[in-house]
C-alpha cells in the first residue's frame, strides 16, 4: 500500500470535502442497512431489501441532485440515495419498523418503498420499471413549463426487461427530456443472471436504439460514478436529453431478508463481490490519498453510530399505525 | 341553451378547462393534428399548442405512465386511450400505480389524472373496438369510474373529473358521440361524480342503467306506459363509487328492479347493484331483481346478425321489462 506523504486536495477534480462527504453518506447508509438487517433477524423489522454494495453509485448520483428542485424516482435498493437527498436514518427506521410516522408510507408499504413529497422523491410501489415512465412524465411537465429541473430514475438491471423501461427510454429520447436513467446493475434479477436476461453484456448497449448516450461505469467507484452522473445531469439540465448509465455493482446481500443467495450463487462469486465492497475500498483509497485518516474515519463511525442508536431507540418507541386508519386516504376531498 | 352532441360536449369540457387552467393537458394517440380518431380533440392542438395537446407513441402504458408523472409534477393530465379495448397494457399503471398513490404514500401524494376512453358497441367495431370493460376498474378502490349518458352530464362530469384530486376513468360510449344530442350550457358548471340521476320518474319498476343503455331504457319504458306500467329510469352515472343511497331510494319506491347494461353480466356493475338492492331493499321488493346485458362470450362479433344478437336493444329491454311487470 502506498501511503501519501501529503494529503491530496482532490481526486480527479473532486475536492477533498466532497470526497469525505461522499464517504460519510456511504458509511451512514451501510451502518443503517446493517442495523435494519439486525432488526429483521431480531424479528422486529418484518422485511428488508438491502442496498449494500450499491452505495457508491447512489451517493454519486445524489450529490448532483438539487433536492426539492430536481425529481427522483427511486427503487427499493436506494437507501443511500434517500439519505443524500435529505431523508434520515430515523425516517428509514420508522419505515423498517412500520410505524405511523414513517414519512415514506406511514407503515403501509414494505420498508424500502421510498417516497417523500417535500424532497420530490416520488412514491414508489413494488412493481418494477413503472417509475421509468413516471420519470419521463415528470420531465415532460418540467419541459412544458420551461423549468431546468432534472429527473433521475433508478432501477436494477432486472427491470430493464420490462416494457415500461423501453417505453420510457423511447419517449424521453424522442422529446429530449431531462432524464437521467441509472441502472444499478448487480447482475442478478433475484437469482437469474444477466446472461439469462438479455443478449448484450451491458444494459447501456440499448441506448443506441434510442439514439441517446449509453455509459458503463464502475458503480463501486465513487469517483468514476460521480463524474459519470455529473456529466449526465449536466447534459440533461442543458436540454440535451437523457443518458442511460449502466453502473456495475456487486450485490453483497441476498435479494431480500426472505432470500438466501447461497442457494444459487457460488462461494467464489460471493467472495468476489465482497472484495468489491465500495465502502471498504473507498475508505482505503481515501486513506492512501491522505484525504481521510484512519483516526478521522473512526471518529466518523462513532458519530454515525451514536446517531443510529438514538434513531433506533426513537423508532422503536414510536407509535404503530392505528388499526382504524386502514380505511383512510383512499380518495381525497374533491 | 345550445343543443350539442355528446362528442361536442366532451370537447367543450376539455377546452373550457384548458382555457381556465394551464395545468390541464391532453396526451394520447392521434389527439394532435388529427384531433383523435373520433374527432373529440379536434381543434385543441391548434388552440393550445403541441405540448399541451400532445400525440403519444403507440404505447398505452406510456400514455398512462407519462400522465402519472406529469401529474406528480403539478399538471392535470387527460390521457386519451383511443379505444377502451386497448387500455389493457396501461392497466398496471392504472391499478398498481395511479389507484394506490394516495393510499400507499399515506396521503403524502395524490394523483389528479383523468383517463378518457371510448367504449361500447353497435358500430361494427367487432371484438376489439366494442368492449365494455368498466367492471374491471370498478373493482379497484382508489379509482373513480364514471360514464356520462348525455351531453349535459358529459361536460359537467368531465370538468368535475379534471378538478378531482384522484384518478378518474371517464368512459364515453362511442355510439353516443354523434347520436345523442342535448342542451349544454355555455357557462361553467360541474356535475357530481357520485350521484345517480333520475331520468324518468315512475312508480312500478326502476331500471338502473348507464351509458347509451340509458337512452334504450327510456325508449323501452315509454312503450310500457300505454299499458299502465309506470317505469322509472335511473342513470347510475358514477360506477365507482356507486351512489348507494340513490339506488336504494329508487329500488324501495318502485319495488321491482331491472338493471340494464351493454357489458356481459358476470361480476359486473349489475352484480354490484343487485347486491346493494338485496342487502338494503329485501323487504321492499315485489319481484326478484332482474338483469339484462351482453351474453357470456368474449366480445362483440363483427357480422351484423351477430352484433345484433349480442346487443340489448329496445325490443329486448321492453320484453324484459314486461316480464318483470307481470311478475
Amino acid at each position: 500500500m502506498v501511503v501519501a506523504n501529503r494529503a491530496a486536495r482532490s481526486i480527479a477534480g473532486i475536492d477533498a470535502d466532497t470526497l469525505r462527504a461522499m464517504y460519510r453518506h456511504m458509511l451512514r447508509s451501510r451502518m443503517l442497512d446493517e442495523r435494519i438487517w439486525l432488526l429483521n433477524r431480531q424479528g422486529l423489522a418484518r422485511f428488508w431489501v438491502s442496498g449494500m454494495g450499491q452505495e457508491a453509485i447512489q451517493v454519486a448520483l445524489g450529490m448532483h441532485v438539487r433536492p426539492g428542485h430536481d425529481w427522483v424516482a427511486p427503487y427499493y435498493r436506494d437507501l443511500a440515495l434517500t439519505l443524500v437527498l435529505g431523508m434520515t436514518p430515523r425516517d428509514q427506521l420508522l419505515a423498517a419498523l412500520a410505524k405511523a410516522d414513517d414519512p415514506n408510507t406511514g407503515g403501509r408499504q414494505m420498508p424500502a418503498h421510498f417516497g417523500c413529497r417535500r424532497l420530490q422523491i416520488i412514491t414508489t410501489g413494488s412493481v418494477v420499471a413503472t417509475q421509468f415512465i413516471h420519470a419521463a412524465g415528470i420531465a415532460l411537465a418540467s419541459k412544458i413549463r420551461g423549468e431546468d429541473a432534472v429527473t433521475v430514475v433508478t432501477t436494477g438491471e432486472g427491470a430493464t426487461s420490462e416494457g415500461d423501461f423501453h417505453e420510457a427510454l423511447n419517449f424521453a429520447a424522442t422529446h429530449r427530456l431531462a432524464v437521467v436513467f441509472v441502472v444499478e446493475d448487480n447482475g442478478l434479477a433475484i437469482s437469474v443472471p444477466t446472461t439469462q436476461q438479455m443478449p448484450t453484456a451491458d444494459v447501456s448497449d440499448r441506448a443506441a436504439g434510442y439514439g441517446i448516450p449509453g455509459v458503463v461505469v464502475d458503480g463501486s467507484d465513487p469517483v468514476a460514478s460521480y463524474l459519470a452522473c455529473g456529466e449526465a445531469v449536466a447534459r440533461a439540465r442543458a436540454g440535451h436529453g437523457p443518458t442511460l448509465i449502466d453502473a456495475k455493482v456487486p450485490r453483497l446481500t441476498s435479494h431480500s431478508s426472505d432470500d438466501d443467495q447461497r442457494r444459487y450463487r457460488s462461494a467464489e462469486a460471493l467472495a468476489n463481490d465482497r472484495a468489491h465492497d465500495c465502502v471498504g475500498c473507498f475508505a482505503a483509497r481515501l486513506g492512501e490519498q491522505g484525504v481521510l485518516s484512519a483516526r478521522d474515519e473512526e471518529a466518523m463511525r462513532a458519530e454515525l453510530l451514536a446517531e443510529l442508536d438514538v434513531a433506533t431507540a426513537e423508532a422503536e418507541e414510536a407509535p404503530d399505525p392505528e388499526p382504524e386508519s386502514v380505511l383512510l386516504h383512499v380518495l381525497g376531498e374533491a | 341553451m345550445a343543443v350539442k352532441t355528446y362528442l361536442e360536449a366532451i370537447r367543450e369540457g376539455m377546452r373550457d378547462e384548458m382555457r381556465r387552467d394551464d395545468r390541464v393537458m391532453v396526451f394520447g394517440e392521434d389527439v394532435g393534428a388529427k384531433g383523435g380518431v373520433f374527432g373529440v380533440t379536434e381543434g385543441l392542438q391548434r388552440e393550445f399548442g403541441e405540448w399541451r395537446v400532445m400525440d403519444s407513441p403507440l404505447a398505452e402504458s406510456c400514455i398512462v405512465g407519462v400522465c402519472i408523472g406529469a401529474a406528480f409534477n403539478g399538471m392535470r393530465p387527460i390521457a386519451e386511450i383511443q379505444f377502451q379495448d386497448f387500455i389493457l397494457p396501461g392497466v398496471d399503471q392504472i391499478v398498481s400505480e395511479a389507484a394506490k398513490i394516495r393510499y400507499r404514500s399515506n396521503d403524502d401524494w395524490n394523483m389528479p389524472l383523468v383517463i378518457r376512453a371510448p367504449f361500447g358497441g353497435g358500430v361494427h367495431g367487432a371484438l376489439y373496438h366494442s368492449q365494455s370493460l368498466e367492471a374491471m376498474f370498478c373493482h379497484v378502490p382508489g379509482l373513480r369510474v364514471v360514464v356520462p349518458s348525455n351531453p349535459y352530464d358529459a361536460k359537467g362530469m368531465l370538468v368535475a373529473a379534471i378538478r378531482d384530486p384522484d384518478p378518474v376513468l371517464y368512459f364515453e360510449h362511442k355510439k353516443a358521440y354523434r347520436l345523442i344530442r342535448g342542451e349544454v350550457p355555455d357557462h361553467e358548471y360541474t356535475v357530481p361524480l357520485d350521484r345517480v340521476r333520475v331520468v324518468r320518474e315512475g312508480r312500478d319498476i326502476v331500471v338502473f342503467s348507464y351509458g347509451l343503455m340509458v337512452d334504450t331504457a327510456v325508449q323501452a319504458a315509454e312503450r310500457l306506459a300505454p299499458d299502465g306500467f309506470s317505469v322509472s329510469v335511473v342513470d347510475l352515472r358514477s360506477l365507482r363509487p356507486l351512489d348507494r343511497q340513490g339506488i336504494v331510494e329508487s329500488a324501495r319506491r318502485c319495488g321491482k328492479v331491472l338493471i340494464a347494461q351493454e357489458a356481459n353480466l358476470a361480476v359486473s356493475v349489475s352484480s354490484e347493484v343487485s347486491a346493494i338492492v338485496a342487502e338494503e331493499c329485501f323487504e321492499y321488493l315485489d319481484a326478484p331483481v332482474m338483469r339484462i346485458g351482453g351474453p357470456e362470450v368474449p366480445a362483440m362479433p363483427f357480422a351484423k346478425p351477430l352484433e345484433d344478437a349480442y346487443l340489448v336493444d329496445v325490443d329486448k329491454l321492453e320484453s324484459k321489462l314486461r316480464s318483470l311487470a307481470e311478475y
